[in-house]
């Protein structure tokens, strides 16, 4: 047996102070109240970050307000300047900040390196370049921008959609509050003090940390024009509510149960490989994860079998180890969560698996778990589980696929695995889900739209589309 | 054999793009110290010690076998490597140094590299090398044949030469670099296999594309998926191209996450390489006195 050594990325690398404010103006100001933000993988205190309150809130909005006079006078050409920095020092910095990252979500170092860093940079650069050729993006011959923007992002990628909101708001004009999320809070404020080194102009982009009621302030404050939100469609369907009404533009990006249609001429090894990434890559937490397995009848046995030994593989743990493939769960509330939707699935009659794993002792974990025997009428076949729970459903032909892929509330993505390119194109066709992959999984790219269909939200973000939500 | 034909084309097939990844991933393990010192050692111990030019002499061949033997003359804890590998004409030469050794003796026979010569010149070819002491045979498959989809043709030779072999292991070499996508590579496995194979082989390393990650990544599955099958483990050996030890590494890697232990062993898994051997040597002699030795400590044979 070949046994890895352990083998830890340094944490030498970030140094992250024992205190934050609210990045403000261009100034880090200390918060009345604070909260403490801790490793998911050890339960250890990695620092103190400000509550935002009401005011600080409206001091924020007050600044991006005034900063958007100046901002978006600019030449696109000149913003795309700032912008092109920033990815720059993203890149240099890169190490830090997966290493950041990794801590403070509980990612593994192979993801926050290989995959949030790399995609961060390449969204700043990319919508530098749409910065001076706003007028040819296909919305009209001189577009503008919104004002002031109010975004609020999830903790399952916290710098990289950070990305997705700030870069295309700052490409076409807008200036930003953004609210990371609670238990993530970290990455953003580095960001903060990336834009300073950046020499961003104070006010453009404004850090407000907090709870969900700094939130609520935020996309509720009167003086913002413009409302982006990645998170949950019970949270999504809130803010939707407040801003009804307000002529506030509104972008929401919410969960999913995406389904993953394994056909039986699909490459089987590719496919358990597709299966395996949709569902325990960043642990679950993946608006878009295939968390639904919907595999074809006549080789289900075949397929699960391969698929369980490939979980056995799975080394779950320290998510500073390079060898890591399934990290930790971000918060004790998020595994709460995990765990009864799984006991749920057991209740119900699913049949639970787990490959054996030791689990560490301290910090918040859950073993890459799959439930056979899964029907579309068990909870854990409807629900958003947002954990490393597959649910496995079987179908005899394409089109019972093709409806139970479309039977549920969401539509954010889904996968087909065949090796037939016009059975491919047929069934992407009829799947209602905002992103399909063939033969991949969780692949994303700053060029591709991204986004969902019914309760999944509205909106796109990424590519020449994702430039419409902050342009008017 | 309209059954043979439809077995190979029924195999699921390969997503290219898939695979690489895969493959990619698994490259980016990162084995160190302890882990790193077991993989040198198992690494060393699977490396089929290889000349094949038309310049060999009997005594490049004997200074090739006596390396093989004792890889690194200075450190007597360094095990000795998995077999030498020589044209049938210099099988004689090679077997005085290594018989009694454990040191397997491995010969490329059966018109080696095209393959373009009759069969009974291959059994010849074969026979020689046996006879000459060679306990390994590395036979080449016909690939004209195989590419012009004539199956059959190419089963009946390996099953010719496996007879011819008599005691010897026959590796395969399937040269992957001429069949050129990756559900070929599975299909030639299990040909391969089904024909009576010990081992699958990649290639010759005499043209452009030797072994590939990818490529070994898809016959080890196939090895996999055969013994599931049938119950019999067929090794499988990567040549050509692997000349650092961070690449026999990867191959480890590969090894220990597709298929596992039973496969991490010389009698399962073998390199078909010249220059790695050095870079092993190097590489074991830095993690035992913590620093590197210049090229002139290690021996050029």
């Amino acid at each position: 047996m070949l046994e890895y050594a352990p083998a830890p990325e340094s944490r030498s690398v970030v140094q992250i102070a024992p205190s934050y404010g609210l990045f403000i103006d261009g100034d880090f100001t200390p918060g009345k109240d604070v909260f403490k933000t801790i490793n998911p993988a050890s339960e250890e205190v990695l620092s103190e970050v400000a509550l935002g309150s009401p005011e600080d809130v409206d001091r924020a909005v007050a600044a991006a307000r005034r900063a958007f006079e100046t901002w978006s006078a600019r030449p696109g050409s000149e913003r795309a300047k700032y912008l092109f920095r920033i990815a720059r020092i993203i890149q240099e910095r890169s190490r830090e900040l997966a290493v950041l990252e990794s801590l403070d979500n509980g990612k593994p170092i192979k993801e926050s390196r290989d995959v949030d860093l790399p995609l961060v940079a390449a969204h700043f650069f990319y919508y530098a370049g749409w910065a001076d050729k706003l007028p040819y993006a296909g919305f009209g011959p001189s577009p503008r921008p919104l004002g002031v923007a109010g975004q609020v992002i999830p903790w399952n990628f916290p710098l990289l959609m950070l990305a997705w909101k700030i870069a295309p708001a700052l490409a076409a004009g807008n200036t930003v509050v953004l609210k990371p999320a609670e238990t993530t809070p970290l990455s953003a404020l580095f960001f903060a003090d990336i834009c300073r080194q950046a020499e961003l102009p104070p006010g453009v982009v404004n850090i407000v940390t907090g709870a969900g009621d700094t939130g609520r302030y935020l996309v509720e404050h009167p003086d913002v024009d413009k409302v982006a939100f990645t998170g949950s469609t019970e949270v999504g369907r809130q803010i939707a509510r407040s801003v009804a009404g307000t002529g506030k533009r509104l972008t929401l990006e919410l969960g999913g149960k995406a389904a993953n249609i394994v056909f039986d001429d699909a490459p089987i090894d590719q496919a358990v490989e597709g299966i395996v990434n949709g569902i325990f890559f960043n642990q679950g937490h993946v608006c878009c994860a295939g968390s639904r397995l919907l595999v074809q009848e006549s080789i289900a046995e075949q397929l699960l079998a391969s698929l369980k030994r490939r979980m056995s593989t799975l080394r779950v743990g320290d998510p500073l180890d390079k060898n890591t493939d399934v990290g930790a769960i971000n918060s004790a509330a998020q595994l709460a969560r995990i765990t009864e939707l799984s006991e749920i699935g057991t209740e119900e009659g699913a049949e639970r698996w787990s490959p054996e794993c030791s689990l560490p002792d301290r910090g918040f974990w859950f073993a890459p778990t799959i439930f056979t025997g899964v029907t579309q009428a068990h909870r854990i076949a409807r629900e958003e589980i947002f954990g490393p729970v597959l649910s496995v459903l079987t179908f005899r032909t394409p089109d019972e696929a093709i409806e139970k892929a479309n039977n549920t509330p969401y539509g954010l993505s889904a996968g087909i695995w065949s090796e037939k390119g016009s059975r491919i194109l047929a069934v992407a066709d009829k799947l209602r889900a905002g992103v399909v992959w063939a033969n991949t999984f969780n692949k994303f790219d700053p060029t591709s739209p991204f986004g969902g269909y019914k309760e999944s939200g509205y909106g796109r973000e990424g590519g020449r589309h994702g430039l419409e939500a902050y342009l008017a | 054999m309209s059954d043979l034909r439809s077995l190979l084309h029924g195999l699921p097939g390969v997503d290219k793009v898939g695979v690489e990844a895969r493959a990619a991933a698994l490259g980016t393990r990162s084995v160190k110290t302890t882990a790193k010192a077991q993989a040198i050692d198992l690494a060393i111990r699977m490396v089929d010690l290889t000349t094949l030019e038309g310049a060999d002499t009997p005594g490049k061949v004997r200074a090739l076998s006596a390396k093989a033997l004792r890889p690194d003359p200075a450190d007597p804890t360094c095990p000795p490597v998995g077999a030498v590998c020589v044209y049938p004409a210099m099988v004689p030469v090679a077997f005085d140094v290594l018989k009694g050794s454990g040191v397997h003796l491995a010969s490329v026979a059966t018109a080696f590299p095209s393959g373009q010569a009759p069969l009974d010149v291959k059994l010849a070819d074969t026979r020689d090398a046996v006879a000459g002491g060679a306990d390994e045979i590395d036979m080449v498959i016909s690939r004209g044949a195989f590419l012009a989809g004539d199956y059959t043709k190419v089963f009946d030779e390996i099953v010719a030469v496996k007879e011819a072999c008599g005691p010897a292991h026959l590796k395969v070499i399937l040269e992957t670099g001429e069949l050129a996508t990756y559900d070929n590579v599975r299909r030639a496995s299990w040909l391969a296999m089904l024909a009576g194979a010990d081992f699958i082989k990649t290639s010759t390393g005499k043209v452009p594309i030797a072994a590939t990650l990818p490529v070994t990544l898809v016959m080890l599955e196939a090895v996999r998926d055969y013994r599931a099958q049938t119950g019999r483990q067929v090794g499988v050996k990567p040549a050509g191209g692997i000349r650092t030890t961070k690449d026999a590494i990867k191959y480890l890697v590969l090894i220990n996450e597709t298929v596992g232990d039973d496969w991490l062993s010389p009698d399962w898994f073998r390199f078909g390489a010249s220059s790695l051997l050095n870079d092993l040597l190097m590489q074991r002699t830095k993690l035992t006195t913590g620093h590197y030795a210049g090229p002139d400590y290690f021996t050029l044979d």
